[in-house]
């Protein structure tokens, strides 16, 4: 079935051509020193091994 | 006219032991439930009154199996009339019944209360250094999800044709403020950067009964946990569970209202899509939220300009019918986030995840120079969800303002121990409280107290909004023993 999905063109009332995504940058440049300040804070708080982490992070048996 | 709904959510929870990855999730799980301190009293949920197999759609029966096979599971009924207990390899929090959106909101935070201090005081339990980490998230990002529920209480008057007939539409569109947001795609749906959605790739059948496999964007599982000649419960298997209290609210009050306008026949229109599980996904996977949808008479509508027409009917018909603030405060927070996803959606990350997480990824990646699939961006992404107050990413957004807020923490920590005082949850919360050791079973709709007597009693609350404070509140108060209670019931 992924196969098929990936393979259907989008349909003709797909306006393809537009924006693929919204620009949140372009919406933080006025607070780009608050974000700086919270990625900061990010670093002090993030998971140490963050590659072994995701990597084991497997959630089986869900609903 | 429809009564306002009855609500409740379940969470499943995500469970890492890190340094540990062979460690069992189910048995990792037993320790966080069993550990919990807070009012509490482990019970057998009695399973023999569920009837997770019926469907409402009145033909067929799927059979589960037993729910309970594995004896190392573990049912706890908590003091604010929730259930904790382990579903497979997940711990989950089920929330009380409770009577408006704002209420459901509350105690579905309070679940992560709950969930946070239960793994506090498992780490004794835990192998050496006894380190959890729970997140409340929907997908692995490895093509495992484990699921949020929302359940609503509708009449059994409403016909389920009828249900069904409305629901796949509003169940896809209003993705665009019900999304937690997930770094690529999952269950070989098309490549994508980030998506609005954690659930949307693994939504398969427009109908159907599963809940694990091929899941249905309307679910029929027709097992009311109430007097079933009177109600249905909706069930709601399509949503990400939420960090923002904001989001959770409105996605809980829109929905109340949307249901309730189904049952009024209040909807002119049944918008109907014309393939519901493709719209599921590429509704998720829009970030533009510009792209039409086929409808089923022709033509093509937006998940946005979908949502504006819902808008339009459900204002009109609450402000006539629901005249409560809690319905005006659902209409003024939809209204502003439709208003802002359409001049702006970046405007919408101070209350919804999805934007609040993609700015923060983003931002992390771009000043270090790392892809969307960096582990160290996965990470970012991942611990937004960690319910750990000192570590989840999202309780920093919180403390910072840059993510709104509706309830302090002291109203919070007071509803992980407290139940509704509106619902039959008060009644079960009270029991919990007040008569712990004779509790012998629990479930939805009943409890099973043994008062040292010949034969166990049952106490049925059928009625989900009986069991109140008003109604029982003074009973409770006046009984020192569980055999005063039942004594007084029998009367």
């Amino acid at each position: 079935m992924a196969q098929e999905r990936q393979g259907k063109q989008p349909s003709p009332r797909d306006r393809s051509g537009e924006a693929e995504r919204i620009d949140v940058r372009k919406a933080d440049e006025g607070h780009m020193e608050k974000v700086d300040d919270l990625l900061d804070e990010i670093d002090s708080v993030l998971e140490e091994n963050a590659e072994e982490f995701v990597k084991n992070y497997v959630q089986k048996g869900g609903q | 006219m429809a009564l306002p709904s009855v609500i409740g959510t379940e969470t499943e929870f995500g469970i890492a032991v890190p340094g540990h990855p062979d460690y069992s999730p189910t048995l990792a799980s037993s320790h966080v439930v069993n550990s919990y301190q807070g009012g509490r009293v482990r019970v057998q949920w009695s399973y023999e009154e569920e009837t997770p197999g019926a469907d409402a759609r009145g033909a067929g029966y799927e059979s589960y199996g037993p729910a309970e096979a594995d004896p190392g599971l573990i049912n706890v009924v908590l003091s604010n009339g929730a259930r904790f207990y382990v579903d497979h390899a997940h711990p989950e929090y089920s929330s009380p019944e409770c009577a408006d959106p704002r209420q459901a909101a509350l105690y579905d935070k309070a679940g992560e209360r709950v969930a946070a201090a239960a793994a506090a005081a498992a780490r004794g339990a835990m192998p050496s250094g006894g380190e959890l980490r729970i997140h409340k998230n929907n997908s692995d990002g490895k093509g495992n999800s484990y699921g949020y529920h929302e359940n609503y209480l509708v009449s059994r008057d409403l016909p389920f044709a009828e249900l069904i007939r409305f629901s796949a539409t509003w169940l896809v569109t209003r993705q665009i403020f019900t999304g937690s947001g997930k770094i690529g795609s999952e269950n070989g749906r098309p490549p994508v950067d980030y998506q609005l959605t954690q659930r949307a790739d693994f939504f398969e059948e427009a109908v159907g009964l599963e809940t694990t496999l091929k899941r249905p964007i309307v679910n029929t599982r027709d097992e009311p946990h109430a007097d079933a000649s009177k109600y249905r419960r909706f069930h709601v298997i399509i949503g990400d569970a939420n960090m923002s209290e904001v989001q959770t609210f409105l996605k809980l009050g829109a929905t109340a209202l949307f249901l309730s306008a189904v049952e009024d026949g209040a909807l002119p229109d049944d918008l109907q899509l014309a393939d519901p599980v493709e719209a599921a996904w590429r509704v998720s996977h829009d970030l533009s939220l510009n792209r039409p949808l086929r409808l089923e008479e022709g033509g093509g509508a937006t998940a946005l300009e979908l949502q504006r027409q819902y808008y339009e009917w459900l204002s009109k018909y609450a402000e006539r019918e629901f005249p409560e603030p809690v319905w005006s405060q659902t209409l003024e927070e939809w209204g502003a986030v439709l208003d802002d996803l359409e001049t702006d959606p970046a405007r919408t990350a101070d209350r919804l995840d999805w934007a609040a997480k993609y700015r923060l990824v983003d931002g992390y990646r771009l000043r270090d120079g790392l892809s969307r699939d960096h582990p160290r961006t996965a990470m970012v992404a991942l611990q937004y969800h960690d319910v750990d107050r000192g570590r989840g990413l999202a309780y920093r957004l919180e403390e910072r303002g840059d993510l709104r807020r509706m309830f302090t923490d002291e109203e919070v920590e007071r509803a992980a121990a407290v139940p509704p005082s509106e619902t039959r949850a008060f009644f079960r919360g009270g029991c919990v409280e007040r008569f712990a050791e004779s509790l012998l079973a629990a479930n939805w709709d009943s409890l099973l107290f043994d008062v040292g007597e010949e034969n166990l009693k049952r106490v049925s609350m059928m009625e989900p909004r009986r069991g109140t404070k008003d109604l029982v509140g003074g009973l409770l108060e006046s009984c020192r023993l569980p055999e005063d209670l039942i004594r007084a019931l029998d009367e």
